[in-house]
């Protein structure tokens, strides 16, 4: 027994492994609707990410000389793959999601040091390393047929994932990518967006898009199971879908004809899954309160930005990045007053005495 | 008369502010029995330094006969406090004994035996509302009286702390924040008068508007008790407080109960307020009103090991194996020993340390109780950001200590922690960080010393450098005048012979008395 105990001698967190199986087990419904909606090559795509993200975790943990089991154990390279899987294509061909996994896991998380120290959220990073590397396998949507989970499929779906790719016959566009093809032609809106977009059989899934991004709304639920088991906080999430939607409802209100409504902005691509389980990334996102709110708030406005005027349809990724990239410097600028003091670290008596 | 009046904006800021956390309370079955009174121990030991400031001096010596509540130890310097004697018996000695320390460091303290007869010494009774403010902190710090909640801070200094500064509220800390912990509620209920009667004594001696006391809602039996005791009284004011982790640290209570906060390096009687503990409120009513010094206390005995968990009211000094003896013993492996709360006491290295005065429970904990995985690395979820209660930043203060960088740590707000440890409680990573702030905080205080020292040393060798060159100065200034003075006696020498060239014999008396002038320059 180690003789030299100091105070608390109790313990009331739920351990990082038990925070980590909340997130799993909230990404479920999603996941599984997309499973649904897409197929086994969905299945094979997701199978393939989670397993090279856990590989990749095991060589990098032997390397570093550290323990192997309990990193492992704690599931985070699990959860990495999975969200990685999430936003793939879902018919992209295996080596997509092994090399994004790979990638995520020793270049994004890591290099800079492991669980806890990387800079970059490791799924996005990721995303956009495939995105801008192989620009054709990564926007590659299909419309979803929900019988093609049948196990009769279950063999020629390997041909998809493993071998010749997907076929062309069944190739469709994601609705952000529609309308910007479309602009980019001239269309205005009323003649590009599809008359019978619905946000509530949208949110279901049932349309093109990624692997676990299409049921939006089984994505919110997750999130907001997250929420009430306290696993995330409101901020992020809540200033995120805010900072989207703001911008979107003041632009589509002065110019309906050229800019999307705020609901198909909300419901389309990665926006979501990004509020509630990206975005809210801990070791990626600031830790102040003020700091979540600013960083929700921009992230969701520069998505916004970069879909409405970028060269790339979705935008959650480049945000999510960027504002990665800014977390130290919020965290900095935004730390809280402390109890008793200024903001400029004087004492609160001093204040009073000069 | 009424409360002071929150502020909209302070009841606003109680709403978004959630600090702290929710630790399970684990006060029953030790609060649901009635205090009982522990049989007399064949020997106490107490210790010289029960309290913060400067260790009493003993006034007795070996072999001395005393009576229950003679002075044993008096109190030495301006922090500090007496020590009586808690029964009557013989001194055996002063020597070191173990202590409450968690590397088990031992201390000076006095050894009494108990001779059994616990003869009392007679006291001196008085009418506290008669009494001036000043004889009121006499009779308190003549008691020996400190902080009971834990923070043993002498009661009295901080009386006549408060006299120099106008307060306007009096809070008593009932709050018993930590799990297990019961003395407090117990008292309350039990003693219920007595505890008002301290308060409205304290805020007499205050000259304040209104005494507050202040009870976590997860008590109702002691504040339906505190109502009907101070129902006959219009200056005490019983306000139930939401059950939070650390509820029953001075500034957070004035925080939720005043809206006041409590500039960082000031006192709360900066902000017109004064706090005590709902025990040393009690132990204050005996010593003005009876003239009993502070000997026994309330101890919580309890813990998933302990057979029958209870509240003992218990002679300062008697050691802890007794406490856990007459609670029936262990019935399970013991992870731990506790003296004090499981959130910021201390684990103990022997069953032999005595209770003092500052001992509010003894816990005999269950590995499960203790947690105590191995500390993983961190992955900034930020719940010690949300939970610490003055706002700092544990995770990045944990950061830059373990760099090795205290001047970083130092400037988001190292002196600021209060020790808590909530940031360790809710650490989903088990990072113990109030330890890495403890160990931090030493390093700094030893920082302090060294510099200090080194200080002294430089202004020392400084003032020997200044001193050797003043007196060479001056032996050059001395050799410089006698050879002035030479020079000028040589020259009036030859002017006299030059011009005394007539009486010659006039000559040699004024060479001689040149030279005479000469050696008695150098002499002097």
């Amino acid at each position: 027994m180690n003789p030299m105990h100091c105070s608390p001698h109790a313990h009331g967190a739920r351990p990082v492994g038990r925070v980590m199986q909340l997130v799993m087990l909230a990404l479920t419904p999603a996941t599984l609707a997309g499973f649904w909606l897409f197929g086994y090559p969905a299945l094979y795509l997701w199978c393939v990410t989670v397993l090279a993200c856990v590989a990749a975790e095991a060589v990098c943990l032997h390397f570093a000389a550290r323990p192997t089991a309990p990193a492992l154990g704690d599931g985070s390279a699990i959860l990495t793959g999975w969200l990685l899987a999430l936003s793939l294509p879902p018919w992209a061909p295996w080596w997509i999601g092994a090399l994004g996994g790979a990638f995520a896991i020793i270049v994004a998380k890591h290099a800079f040091g492991g669980l806890g120290q990387n800079l970059f959220n490791p799924a996005m990073a990721a995303r956009v390393m495939l995105l801008i590397s192989f620009p054709v396998e990564m926007t590659q949507w299909l419309a979803p047929q929900p019988l093609a989970i049948d196990p009769a499929n279950a063999w020629s779906a390997l041909a998809v994932t493993f071998g010749a790719g997907m076929p062309d016959a069944v190739s469709s566009a994601s609705l952000l990518g529609h309308v910007k093809t479309e602009a980019s032609r001239g269309l205005s809106l009323a003649q590009s967006l599809p008359a019978q977009w619905n946000a509530l059989t949208a949110g279901f899934g049932s349309r093109a898009g990624s692997l676990g991004e299409t049921g939006a709304w089984l994505v919110a639920a997750g999130g907001v199971f997250l929420v009430l088991q306290r696993v995330i906080g409101l901020r992020i999430p809540v200033a995120f879908l805010a900072g989207v939607a703001l911008p979107a409802v003041v632009a589509s209100t002065l110019a309906p004809d050229h800019y999307l409504p705020a609901s198909v902005h909300l419901l389309s691509g990665g926006v979501v899954l990004a509020a509630f389980f990206i975005a809210t990334d801990y070791v990626t996102s600031p830790s102040t309160p003020s700091g979540q709110w600013i960083f929700g708030l921009v992230g969701g406005l520069l998505t916004w930005l970069i879909r409405t005027w970028g060269a790339f349809p979705e935008g959650v990724a480049f945000a999510v990045l960027l504002m990665n990239a800014a977390t130290p410097l919020i965290d900095r600028v935004t730390r809280p007053r402390i109890y008793g003091r200024q903001r400029n670290g004087r004492s609160l008596g001093a204040a009073r005495n000069g | 008369m009424n409360a002071p009046l929150l502020s909209p904006f302070a009841r606003l800021n109680r709403l978004v502010r959630r600090w702290g956390a929710h630790p399970e309370g684990r006060k029953h079955p030790a609060a649901d029995t009635e205090v009982a009174l522990l049989p007399l121990p064949p020997r106490l030991v107490l210790p010289l330094a029960q309290h913060v400031g400067a260790p009493a001096r003993p006034i007795v010596s070996p072999g001395q006969r005393v009576q229950r509540g003679e002075l044993l130890a008096v109190a030495q310097g301006t922090i500090s406090a007496p020590i009586h004697a808690p029964t009557s018996g013989v001194v055996l000695g002063i020597g070191d004994a173990p202590t409450a320390h968690p590397a088990g460091l031992v201390a000076p303290a006095i050894i009494l035996e108990a001779d059994g007869a616990d003869e009392p010494l007679p006291l001196e009774e008085a009418e506290p509302f008669a009494l001036a403010p000043a004889e009121i902190a006499r009779r308190v710090a003549a008691a020996g009286i400190v902080g009971m909640g834990g923070a043993t801070f002498p009661a009295a200094v901080k009386l006549s702390l408060g006299q120099r500064r106008p307060i306007d509220t009096v809070i008593l800390n009932g709050g018993e924040c930590e799990p297990y912990l019961s003395c407090d509620d117990r008292l309350m209920r039990e003693r219920a008068d007595a505890v008002v009667d301290g308060a409205r004594i304290i805020r007499h001696a205050m000259g304040a508007a209104i005494a507050l006391i202040g009870v976590e809602s997860n008590k109702p039996e002691a504040i339906a008790a505190l109502r009907s005791a101070a129902k006959p009284f219009a200056d005490v004011r019983v306000v139930p407080l939401p059950s939070r982790y650390p509820m029953g640290s001075a500034e957070q209570l004035i925080g939720w109960l005043t809206g006041r906060e409590v500039p960082a390096d000031g006192r709360s009687a900066d902000v017109g307020v004064l706090v005590h503990n709902v025990g040393t409120a009690a132990a204050i009513q005996r010593a003005v009103r009876y003239g009993e010094p502070l000997t026994r206390r309330i101890v919580t005995v309890s813990g998933g090991a302990l057979r029958t968990p209870r509240n003992l009211e218990v002679r300062i000094g008697t050691p802890a194996s007794a406490l856990i003896e007459f609670c029936g013993g262990i019935k399970a492996p013991v992870a731990r020993y506790v003296m004090g709360g499981p959130m910021m006491g201390v684990a103990l290295r022997s069953l032999d340390v005595p209770v003092v005065k500052g001992t509010s429970g003894i816990l005999a904990l269950l590995p499960s109780e203790v947690g105590g995985a191995e500390p993983g690395p961190c992955i900034r979820c930020a719940s010690c950001v949300g939970a610490c209660p003055i706002e700092l930043m544990p995770l990045d203060m944990a950061s830059f200590i373990r760099a090795g960088d205290l001047d970083a740590a130092l400037r988001i707000g190292l002196k600021d922690c209060i020790g808590c440890g909530t940031c360790s409680y809710v650490c989903p990573s088990q990072i113990p960080l109030v330890q890495f702030f403890n160990h931090a905080k030493g390093e700094l205080a030893a920082r302090e010393r060294e510099r200090t020292k080194q200080e002294t040393v430089r202004e020392l060798v400084e003032a020997r450098a200044r001193r050797m060159e003043r007196e060479a100065r001056e032996k050059a200034e001395a050799a410089a005048r006698r050879k002035a003075e030479r020079e000028r006696a040589k020259a009036a020498a030859a002017a006299a012979a030059k011009a005394a060239a007539v009486p010659v014999e006039a000559a040699p008396a004024t060479a001689t008395s040149a030279a005479t002038a000469g050696a008695e320059e150098a002499t002097a």
